[in-house]
Parts: C-alpha cells; structure tokens; sequence
C-alpha cells in the first residue's frame, strides 16, 4: 500500500483542471494528479503514490543522502 | 531508474552495514521498531537483517493498514456489496483479507457483490460518473499516505454533484500508533525493548517530522524518518546506533529528498477540510483507541457511506489461532506463530499479516524463512 515511486514529469497541465500530468517511470508512462503540489515543471521527480504525486525529489538533497552514506561521522 | 537503483548498490550496502557494526558498543543490545509496513518489506525483501549485527534486533510495527483494520471494517464494506448492491471500490491489498463467515470482499465477488478493484481514487470516481444509477462506494483505507486522496475525491464528488458517489472512511493516524506502541504493557514491562524507531517514509512526505517530536522529547525516543530503499534503511539505522550511544532523542530525517519539517501543506489542508478526528477506533492488535481515526466532516454527510448507509461498527475478534495482534505490537516474530507457514499461507491466509504485502508475515514468507537455520 504504501509502496510509492519516484516518478519522472514528461507533461503537466493535463486533465480538466490543468493538475493532472503524464509521468515515466522505467519506460511505462501513466497520467497521475498534481493536485496536492504546486510549482512542478517538467523534469522533475515526484513521488507517486496510488495516483497523486505527495512530493517532489530534491536532487540536492538526494545527492547530499548518497554522499551521507560513505560518512563515517568521524567528526574532528 | 533514477532515484532507486542508486539507493540499492550492494557495495555500499556492505559498507553501511560495516559502519553500524563499528558504531555498535559490543556488550549492548539494540532494538529498533520500524513502525511502517513498506519497510518491514524492504528489510525482509533485501535481507537486511542479514547485514546487522546479532546484538542489533528490528522489531516489526504496526504501520500496515490493511493489517490493523479489524474484521468488522471489512464486514461493513462486504456488507454494502452484497446487501446494499453497491459498487464497493477498493484497493487491491483488501481483496483476500478474511473477514466474517468465511467471506472476504473477493469471496463477496464470486456471490455476486460488484467488487471492483481500483488503483486510484480517480478511477472509483470515474467508475460513479459512468454508472449514474448505481450507488458507488470507495472504501477508504491507509495511514496519512491515502488520506489525501480520499479528501480530494470527497471534495471533487461533491463539487461536480456526483449524488451517487460515498467513502467508506477507515483512515487512521501514524503518531496515536506509534504512541500505543510505547504505552503497551509488554514495553513497560521490559518483555519488548524499543530503543527508537524508523519512521516511515511517504507518511512522513505528507505530515512532516514535526509530529514525531513528542517521542523524542516525551518518551526520549529517537526516531529517524528513512527512505524506502535499502541504503535508505540500513543509513536511517545507523543513525539510531548514534543518538543512542550518545544518549540522544531527536527527530532525525533520512528521506530528505521528499521530507520536509512542515510537509505537504496542501495535503494537510485537504484533510483538514474533508475529516475529524473519530472519538475511538478499534485497531487489530492495538485496542480501542482514542483520537487515532478520521471520520468524514458534517459538511460532507452526504459522501459518507456510513451515515448513507446508516451502517454500524460491530467488533468481530480474530480467527482463535491467529497471532497477527501479537505480531503488529513486535510481541511475536511471524515465526512464532503457531500456524504460521503451515495453515496460514498467502494462498490461504487466515489473518490480515499474511495477506498485505506490506504484512509482517507475508514479508516473511516470502524471503525471511528460507533464511532459518542458516548460520
């Protein structure tokens, strides 16, 4: 249930209300809600669950939590 | 795929797990409760018990919401099918979780009750718009994850008067779970240590970290949100080794990426606008609790199925054999249960545990037990 997915936007401003955009993930592309965001551009990563993007991927932040994990925390 | 496989390299996995083994002080012993039923899954599915030190113990938690959703909630749902006619829209994880007389809501089907299986709420809204004469009813399930969607499928029925469409509400909260949890008798006593917790991810995406700081400054429990992904989890754990050697309880966030302190305010919003707090819930395995579930607003009486329907709670106890209360308080290990992997299977399952895929006992069976005996 909770199972979300970091999805990519390839289209927003669909759907008859304008929130709703086509995503990619791994090849397979579907059209999900933006209801709950705003500010979301194509390019970006959002993280899907059963229909609605709930958060969009920071890329910074992701690339500081890559790093993070060769940390030591061996603080002078 | 981006913002996955990197999250899985097994090379860095091995590093992380050196890095907790050398944080770990040896004569201590560590136990962590990872409250969401989405992790239980990864550290099964990835075997990263494997990857811990044997004095480092992850205790499963009660962060299913299909597992903790008693039998009467799905009596209520299999009741609208089949005696009301309705078209009962559901998400998959309910289809095959036992319930009353033998029945579940995909037995309900094969009697005749319309179950239709939906991916999203838009789907079972759609389903109403197409089937005018027909009353269609969603049966809302999930932790704060769903609980938006469901506020948005209220609010979009009601602005474009879809007269046919109701939810049944079973939402429930993270934070009253959790708090549960720590109150419980078995942890007071001593019989189950829980040094902090993983706090769940997508949950936390939508309500922020901010809630979780009564268990650190309250209860002086550390907790850290982690990501879904492997590296996420094992990370997440060795920040926990940390805040405990070090004698600390704060709220630390793994998942930065998609987590923010305040979360998701339009989400928030919504769900604040559709839902109240319910006075008490009964939750399998965790009792009647006060304050821990979402019911749907007044001003929406009309698109709540129970008021509808004018449907009452009746409280049905689990099947006799049955551990699975024992096993969402981290009280029992699946294997522990007496009919576990013998009776109860995921083709036959006959508690809620076995059936979701997030379950404790699912994730078990279907990549911890091979694991037994093996040194």
């Amino acid at each position: 249930m909770c199972l979300a997915m970091p999805v990519k936007v390839i289209q927003i401003g669909l759907g008859p209300a304008g929130d709703a955009a086509l995503v990619d993930l791994g090849g397979v592309q579907k059209e999900i809600s933006l209801a709950l965001l705003d500010g979301i551009e194509v390019g970006d990563y959002v993280i899907l669950h059963a229909g609605y993007a709930l958060s969009r991927l920071d890329p910074e932040e992701a690339q500081r939590t890559l790093e993070a994990f060769s940390d030591l925390g061996c603080a002078p | 795929m981006k913002y996955i496989d990197e999250f899985r390299d097994g090379a860095v996995a091995r590093t992380l797990s050196a890095k907790i083994a050398a944080q770990l002080q040896p004569a201590r012993h560590y136990s962590f409760m990872e409250f969401c039923g989405g992790h239980t899954h990864a550290i099964s599915r990835y075997g990263l018990s494997d990857l811990l030190p044997s004095n480092l113990r992850m205790v499963h938690g009660p962060g299913c919401p299909v597992c903790v959703l008693p039998i009467g909630r799905i009596d209520m749902a299999i009741g609208l099918a089949l005696d009301h006619g309705v078209i009962l829209c559901t998400y998959a994880d309910t289809l095959r979780v036992p319930a009353s007389g033998g029945l579940s809501l995909m037995k309900a089907r094969a009697r005749g009750g319309d179950v239709r299986m939906v991916y999203a709420t838009q789907d079972a809204l759609h389903i109403a718009r197409s089937n005018p004469g027909r009353e269609v009813v969603f049966f809302a399930i999930g932790f704060e994850t769903t609980t938006p969607a469901t506020a948005l499928a209220v609010l979009t029925a009601q602005r474009e008067g879809l007269t046919n469409f109701s939810v049944l509400c079973c939402h429930v909260l993270t934070p009253p779970a959790m708090q549960q949890i720590l109150a419980s008798p078995e942890l007071q006593s001593g019989g189950v240590q829980i040094d902090g917790f993983v706090g769940p991810a997508h949950v936390s995406t939508v309500i922020g970290s901010e809630p979780y700081q009564v268990f650190a400054r309250q209860f002086h429990k550390p907790v850290v949100i982690a990501g879904f992904e492997p590296l996420d989890v094992l990370q997440a754990v060795w920040m926990l080794v940390r805040q405990v050697n070090d004698g600390r309880a704060e709220v630390e966030n793994e998942f930065s990426r998609a987590v923010e302190p305040q979360g998701n305010h339009k989400a928030q919003a919504c769900m604040a606008e559709v839902f109240a707090l319910r006075d008490s819930f009964e939750w399998r395995g965790l009792g009647v609790l006060a304050h821990s579930a979402l019911k749907i607003r007044e001003t929406y009486a009309a698109l709540d199925a129970e008021r509808r329907f004018q449907l009452e709670y009746q409280p049905v106890p689990d099947h006799k054999a049955c551990e699975c209360a024992a096993v969402l308080r981290g009280v029992r290990r699946p294997q522990d249960c007496a009919i576990f992997g013998n009776v109860c299977t995921p083709d036959n399952p006959v508690g809620s545990c076995m059936v979701s895929s997030e379950g404790a006992c699912a994730a078990h069976y279907s990549y911890g037990r091979h694991q037994e005996g093996v040194a």
